[in-house]
């Protein structure tokens, strides 16, 4: 959520900041998790570990440095190409956003994966994952949009946010190799919340 | 206590309730972006972008003498011209009632006077209500500035006069007051070509956003009217701005061509000052850095 509002920051210098780059920016974040979901839930058929959740974090991270590195590149050469900013923006936010994005949301079916231990609990633990990542996200959009901004560059913010993912990839992983099983619910409870903020 | 505060609130209310009723509300709409009311006293007809309480008059007309100028904020922006007195192109970002627009084409009837405006309603109402007849001199552009601008510096277009003034006091477009932009701006400018900007007076965001104007422009000359709470900034490509003798020479020769607006020009120089009274060590509001709504609380 942090990461869409930003999203709106870094479209307006090339498409403005009407209620169409929201749209575009809202519609790429929705549909990039409905993919990450169903790519999410197919992945932890194989063998899920705490490991390859990690990975998760990692990628997703690696997948949010272009928005910092090459964000104006990209969005030049979609302003030049597209004259209509609807459109404009619709691509900027596809080709900055909907990959990390995507990564992000296999997280959330992932989670409920490695935490739940019978049919029984499934609902209550799915529960509880929507609960801490909600939750992550409603605080994460709070403090970027009333404070984050006031305080720090954007780029600043977002290099924290790939910092955090990069930790806790790494947590699971260690976590995985260190204390295998025991310490999963924890590690996944905790995650979600940090990817989603 | 609570009788002397009820009262005080009866007596608030009904300033507000006798006032409101001295107009007519003539016309009300809601935008996209705003609510929009025109309304209508015997001598006024107002476009106020109606925000809680505060009714906030953008732009007004005397229904009188349709050409003069009402609010001092808007005779202030015609500063510019001391700066920059030939105009063959003007860009005007954010249209309101269309009152610079028009005042600058009958002043300038070969230049050509592009507005850009995001809202569609604003520039139906200015049509309307406000005789803001477009032409091919006289133009329009329904678009974010921020977008206008870039594609007018693709297309190679440069202007002479650029007056920034997009900004309802309510809200700020945030991707509009940052040192990106007034670069943009500055490349879109005439080697001789001049900036002014209506800008914010009170708040934190008076440090900054002057800041971020001088980082950009360099030298920078302010105006405030002892009539008016607003300021306005005027900066020059080159960044050299004329001197104020020859500020004084512009305002005497241009005088009498802006009377009939109701703009005193020739007392304007008086006003213009190239003092920095602002914290010139506060921090430029960058397209990274441009939280102007939340600097700009009281």
């Amino acid at each position: 959520m942090s990461v869409e509002l930003l999203g709106g920051r870094i479209l307006a210098p090339y498409f403005g900041s009407s209620i169409y780059v929201w749209g575009s920016i809202i519609t790429i974040f929705m549909m990039a998790l409905s993919v990450g979901y169903l790519i999410g839930g197919r992945l932890s058929l194989h063998q899920p570990s705490l490991f390859r959740y990690g990975l998760f974090f990692i990628i997703a991270a690696i997948a949010l440095t272009p928005v910092i590195v090459f964000a104006n590149a990209w969005m030049d050469a979609v302003f030049v190409r597209i004259e209509d900013p609807r459109y404009g923006s619709l691509v900027a936010s596809t080709v900055l956003f909907f990959i990390p994005t995507a990564i992000l949301g296999m997280i959330a079916p992932y989670s409920v994966r490695l935490v739940v231990e019978s049919t029984t609990t499934s609902g209550q633990v799915a529960g509880a994952l929507y609960f801490v990542s909600t939750l992550g996200s409603a605080l994460g959009t709070l403090m970027t949009s009333f404070y984050l901004v006031l305080w720090f560059d954007m780029n600043t913010i977002i290099s924290v946010m790939i910092a955090a993912l990069l930790i806790a990839g790494v947590a699971a992983m260690a976590a995985d190799r260190f204390f295998p099983i025991e310490d999963i619910g924890n590690q996944t409870v905790t995650n979600p919340m940090e990817a989603n903020a | 206590m609570n009788r002397a505060l009820l009262i005080a609130w009866l007596a608030v209310v009904s300033v507000i309730s006798t006032e409101a009723l001295q107009a007519d509300v003539i016309h009300r709409e809601k935008s996209l972006y705003r609510n929009i009311e025109i309304t209508e006293t015997n001598e006024r007809r107002c476009l106020i972008f109606a925000v809680r309480q505060t009714n906030h008059n953008q732009s007004c007309i005397d229904l009188a003498d349709p050409k003069k100028i009402v609010f001092p904020y808007v005779r202030m922006t015609l500063a510019g011209l001391l700066v920059q007195p030939e105009i063959e192109r003007a860009l005007i970002v954010g249209l309101g009632g269309g009152t610079v627009p028009l005042t600058l084409s009958e002043l300038y009837p070969d230049a050509v006077i592009d507005s850009v405006e995001i809202d569609p309603a604003v520039v139906r109402v200015a049509e309307e209500h406000f005789g803001f007849k477009p032409n091919e001199k006289l133009t329009v552009a329904v678009q974010d500035a921020r977008v206008f601008v870039r594609r007018q510096l693709a297309r190679g277009h440069r202007y002479d006069y650029i007056l920034l003034d997009a900004f309802t006091g309510e809200y700020i477009p945030e991707h509009l007051m940052t040192k990106e932009f007034l670069t943009e701006i500055k490349r879109l400018l005439t080697k001789d070509g001049v900036v002014v900007a209506n800008t914010f007076s009170s708040s934190r965001l008076y440090h900054h956003e002057s800041a971020t104007y001088a980082d950009v422009f360099g030298e920078l000359y302010t105006m405030r009217l002892p009539t008016s709470g607003n300021r306005i900034i005027l900066g020059a490509r080159s960044g050299n701005l004329p001197t104020k003798d020859i500020l004084e020479q512009r305002a005497n020769t241009l005088g009498s061509a802006l009377t009939p607006f109701g703009v005193a020009l020739a007392a304007f120089p008086k006003y213009i000052t190239d003092r920095v009274d602002w914290d010139s060590g506060a921090a430029v509001l960058t397209d990274q850095y441009a939280p102007a709504n939340l600097l700009n609380r009281p």
